[in-house]
């Protein structure tokens, strides 16, 4: 027996060895390469970043892009979701289909759609008031055309979080019970299911969150500028800077969803010794 | 709606999707209750928004992208258009198809790989004594598998491309290697696909009992018998979904191979993305949207495979 657990011990760490190594050197890399000079180390490549033109105009519209999209995305699923389980599960499939219709068309091909509509609004409603609204989603500063988008491609991975989430909550009792107890239907709703869904809620915006953060398909051949496309335009001239960015990015929404992850589990922990 | 006469529904029908204890609390609520606490007429308005803005924000596109394939566009005039194959025929011809087919080619081989390594490292991570290590390894695939794309591209030309890091110092280049080849973005798109394999097989791997392993080895099955006869068939639906997810999400990358500049692979995201941009002759946009029907009918008959999959897994492992 002992001799298996040695054994077990001596593969697992194997294993673990060479997988870290292959995702642990490509990144050690870029951070020496984001250092590397030819007169020596140099971290003009980070400080450089903030005066660099269009960072922060990029970064700001990604920003605000990914917050309007997490509430978008909740206040269209979470009603949606918990409706189904308390009073019309006959449209569980239906959601079901809808949440998961958006894997099979590619980023590209929806952004083809998305074109395609774009170019054939104008054409036929020149003249109606439905032209102002494809004016409206598409201008520069906010392009709302984008929020649909990401929406659309985040649909399935707030489905799933969400889900899960509900599983583990029995939605119609507590429903009742709190209506036992006088709660109006939204009050029922907001001040003990919401609660309860914390963490799938917090899971299913970060999960978004970071969608949007590296989104680069629809923005760039939509014509914006979110900050996925800044990098890309950044790449083709200072290559160090743009290797810098990315590190930076990855490991900045690494150490975000550890925290994430951390307190989820401190509420786990606190609703198991309740419980 | 206080007043509405709703049927007592029986227990049985009560809860299908329960935990463990839901059944017991199922029956044991008293059968005749009062009839006002459910909103049972009007609970559907709450998905209403749900389903408009999905009918608008991908029932447009997708009916856009179906006609705009079948039609050649006319005058610019009228816009008139007439129904055609020809932009159909056109996308599997030629530079097109062969696009399509190395698009296909570099997701399944990716696919395969990602698949094999994913299972072996999600299992060695789960196993581990190391709390922290679990919970970065889950975190940090968290984010390689979703964020990825550009960052990736970025650092891996970084560390593998013609002047990268690891290239100079082992002097790949003079042993043929290139990162802008087949071999290098397969390598590339492991770097995302293998997290996405470790996310997607963490549960059904979990769910495997430990009963099953001991009731084995009371047997004197080895560990490869176990896993040969035991595990690996429990886990065949899961490894085939999660298969069936890496080839998607390989399938639809862009990101990662357009900011690799100079790709020499031919890949049928970017030539969508050069016929949108008009970086080829104008008037090709139904030709792109040929190409994206092309791409959603690989998709479709792909997750025709997993969801029905998917489901078989659910009922031993949950």
């Amino acid at each position: 027996m002992a001799q298996l657990i040695s054994r077990l011990r001596v593969w697992r760490g194997a294993v673990l060895l060479l997988a870290g190594l292959y995702f642990l050197v490509p990144l050690a890399a870029s951070v020496w390469f984001s250092i590397d000079d030819p007169s020596g180390i140099s971290f003009d490549a980070y400080t450089g970043l903030l005066s660099a033109p269009g960072f922060t105009d990029s970064l700001v519209l990604t920003l605000e892009l990914a917050a309007v999209t997490v509430v978008v995305l909740l206040l269209l699923l979470v009603p949606a979701m918990i409706a189904v389980r308390l009073g019309a599960p006959k449209l569980r499939p239906v959601l079901e289909v809808v949440c998961t219709l958006p894997l099979v068309v590619p980023p590209v091909a929806l952004t083809a759609g998305l074109i395609g509509v774009l170019r054939w609004g104008p054409d036929y409603l020149m003249d109606t008031p439905f032209f102002q609204t494809f004016v409206f989603v598409q201008q520069p500063e906010f392009p709302l055309v984008l929020v649909v988008a990401y929406v659309l491609m985040a649909l399935p991975l707030a489905y799933r979080a969400l889900d899960s989430g509900l599983r583990a909550v029995d939605v119609r009792t507590l429903v009742e019970a709190a209506r036992n107890c006088g709660a109006s239907w939204p009050r029922a709703v907001l001040s003990v299911i919401v609660p309860n869904l914390r963490g799938a809620l917090l899971n299913a915006a970060f999960l978004t969150l970071a969608l949007v953060l590296g989104e680069f398909t629809t923005a760039s051949i939509l014509g914006y500028q979110p900050f996925a496309v800044w990098i890309y335009s950044v790449g083709n001239s200072q290559g160090q800077m743009s290797v810098a960015v990315s590190v930076l990015s990855l490991l900045i929404t690494w150490v975000l969803l550890l925290l994430l992850a951390a307190a989820g589990r401190e509420r786990r922990h606190k609703t198991a010794a309740t419980s | 709606m206080t007043t509405a006469p709703t049927p007592v529904p029986a227990p049985a029908a009560a809860d299908p999707s329960g935990g463990p204890g839901a059944p017991g609390a199922a029956t044991a609520s008293p059968a005749p209750r009062p009839a006002r606490r459910r909103p049972r007429g009007g609970a559907w308005l709450a998905t209403v928004p749900l389903l408009a803005f999905f009918l608008v924000g991908f029932g447009l596109p997708a009916v856009a992208i179906v006609t705009g394939a079948f039609t050649v566009s006319g005058d610019a005039e009228t816009g008139a258009g007439s129904f055609t194959t020809a932009n159909l025929t056109d996308s599997v011809q030629g530079a097109y198809w062969t696009a399509l087919l190395s698009s296909v080619k570099l997701s399944a081989l990716t696919a395969l790989i990602g698949t094999v390594l994913g299972v072996p490292i999600a299992q060695a991570v789960l196993t581990s004594r190391f709390r922290l290590l679990r919970e970065a390894v889950l975190t940090a695939s968290g984010v390689l598998a979703n964020f990825g794309g550009l960052p990736l591209a970025f650092a891996f030309v970084a560390t593998l491309g013609n002047a990268g890091e690891v290239t100079r110092m082992f002097h790949l280049t003079d042993h043929g290697w290139s990162l802008y080849s087949f071999s290098g973005l397969t390598v590339t798109y492991l770097y995302f696909l293998v997290p996405l394999m470790v996310l997607t097989i963490t549960p059904a791997l979990e769910g495997l009992r430990v009963q099953w392993r001991e009731a084995a080895q009371n047997n004197r099955a080895t560990a490869l018998q176990y896993w040969r006869h035991v595990a690996l068939p429990i886990l065949f639906p899961s490894l085939l979904g999660g298969f069936v997810l890496l080839f998607g999400s390989a399938f639809a990358a862009y990101a990662t191979a357009a900011a690799m500049v100079g790709a020499t692979v031919p890949l049928i995201s970017r030539q969508i993305a050069d016929a949108l941009s008009g970086n080829v002759l104008v008037g090709q946009g139904n030709l792109a949207l040929a190409l994206s029907l092309d791409m959603i009918i690989v998709a479709v008959l792909v997750m025709a495979v997993y969801l029905p999959l998917q489901r078989r897994s659910a009922r031993w492992l949950s």
